[in-house]
């Protein structure tokens, strides 16, 4: 067990496998974990980046619905108002058209009666005129008695 | 008498013969071939493993080989992260190599004992002893160059002059000088030194022991070599950790300027 030559021999062997390690293997090994490290946390920092872009995007879209709402509602009033005046309109327009319909309706009437009292009239005075012609049964003038009859039936 | 002597001489001889590196060469200038060759290949496992990761980076979804390799990178990174504070492009590579090839040295000590050396014998080769950090010239050598880089680091940051002077005045002040001098020099010496022979200790008492349990009986050898190996499991990574954490804090303690 002596110091020998060996030494040497290894001390050579040492130096040329450090030598070799800083040249060929510890650099791209190392960097290519740092530049993975880097990778990670630009990853990291752009899912950071994300959810905060998320949270706005919350923020803003519950705004966007809340004021859909409101103008939703506002709409929705508004169409109700809207429909309480068609409402009264129409039942305006259709009470005055009925109103107006009964007044037709009455003058009708009016003038249905006043037609059947002329006919009836004119009936009752025809009657009359054959009753008395049958009672009378003599010749009667035409043109008096038209006279006559007409007088009569205008007092009817 | 002479079987129980020629026993102890097997047994002896079983170590002995287990902890003889292959060696060609005379005095200093002896090499230890197993030695070389071992860690030569675990040191070319490390870097076909780890080149293959690089040449495949990409910083989207890693493959499994990538993966494995950047926990290493990650887990080295944070070691020289927490206790450097400069910058500089060699440490963390330095203690990558460092873990990785200590960590490799060692996972062949759980290699059974006999195996690697039978079929060296098949081939030829008498002895060999597979674990480099079991040789101190492997670990000495690791040490060593430790050492350099923290002479090294020193001068360049402090300056000649700055090192100089914290070799001379600290911790006592200049009154104390050849008393810090002496202080300071065993405390720089003591670095390398204590690297090399802690992982070469724990190394190499680890070896004996299972050396020591392959000389047991076969039916007792699995309950002990089993809970031995899966103890050591944990000693071979402790080793490695230790000695890349020890590197890094010498070397940030070199880059630091009192």
């Amino acid at each position: 067990m002596s110091i020998n030559a060996t030494l040497i021999g290894q001390m050579i062997t040492f130096a040329l496998l450090v030598w070799f390690t800083m040249k060929y293997i510890w650099p791209p090994l190392f960097d290519s974990l740092e530049e993975r490290r880097k990778k990670i946390a630009e990853g990291l920092a752009q899912a950071e980046k994300g959810q905060e872009e998320m949270r706005l995007a919350e923020k803003k879209a519950k705004g966007v619905l809340k004021e859909a709402k409101e103008q939703s509602s506002e709409i929705v009033s508004l169409a109700q108002k809207r429909a309480n005046e068609l409402v009264e309109e129409s039942k305006d327009a259709a009470k005055k058209e009925g109103d107006r319909m009964i007044l037709v309706a009455q003058a009708q009437i009016e003038q249905e009666m006043q037609k059947a009292r002329e006919d009836l009239r004119q009936e009752v005075a025809r009657l009359a005129m054959t009753a008395a012609e049958q009672i009378l049964g003599a010749e009667i003038d035409q043109a008096k008695h038209q006279e006559i009859i007409s007088k009569v039936s205008n007092q009817l | 008498m002479a079987t129980e002597a020629h026993a102890a001489e097997g047994a002896t001889g079983y170590i002995i013969h287990h902890l003889t590196p292959l060696h060609v060469g005379e005095g200093f200038w002896t090499l230890h071939l197993d030695t070389l060759f071992f860690s030569a290949v675990l040191g070319g496992l490390f870097i076909w493993f780890f080149k293959r990761a690089a040449e495949k980076a990409t910083s989207e979804v890693p493959g499994l080989v990538q993966a494995f390799a950047e926990m290493l990178i990650e887990f080295v990174d944070t070691q020289v992260k927490d206790s450097f504070h400069g910058h500089s492009k060699l440490i963390a590579p330095l203690a990558l190599t460092i873990f990785c090839w200590v960590f490799l040295w060692n996972f062949m000590d759980l290699f059974p004992v006999d195996i690697l050396p039978l079929i060296g014998s098949m081939m030829g080769i008498e002895y060999l002893r597979v674990v480099p950090s079991t040789d101190l010239n492997a670990t000495f050598a690791m040490s060593i160059s430790v050492f350099f880089l923290i002479i090294f680091y020193s001068i360049k940051i402090k300056g000649a002059w700055g090192f100089a002077k914290e070799l001379m005045f600290q911790p006592f002040g200049p009154w104390l000088l050849p008393f810090n001098l002496l202080l300071k020099l065993v405390e720089e010496i003591a670095k390398p030194i204590s690297l090399a022979l802690r992982l070469f200790g724990n190394l190499y008492a680890g070896e004996l022991i299972f050396i020591l349990i392959a000389l047991l009986p076969w039916t007792i050898q699995p309950f002990l070599s089993f809970p031995w190996a899966i103890f050591h499991i944990l000693i071979i990574t402790l080793q490695a950790f230790i000695f890349m954490v020890l590197t890094i804090v010498y070397l940030s303690m070199a880059h630091e300027d009192h």
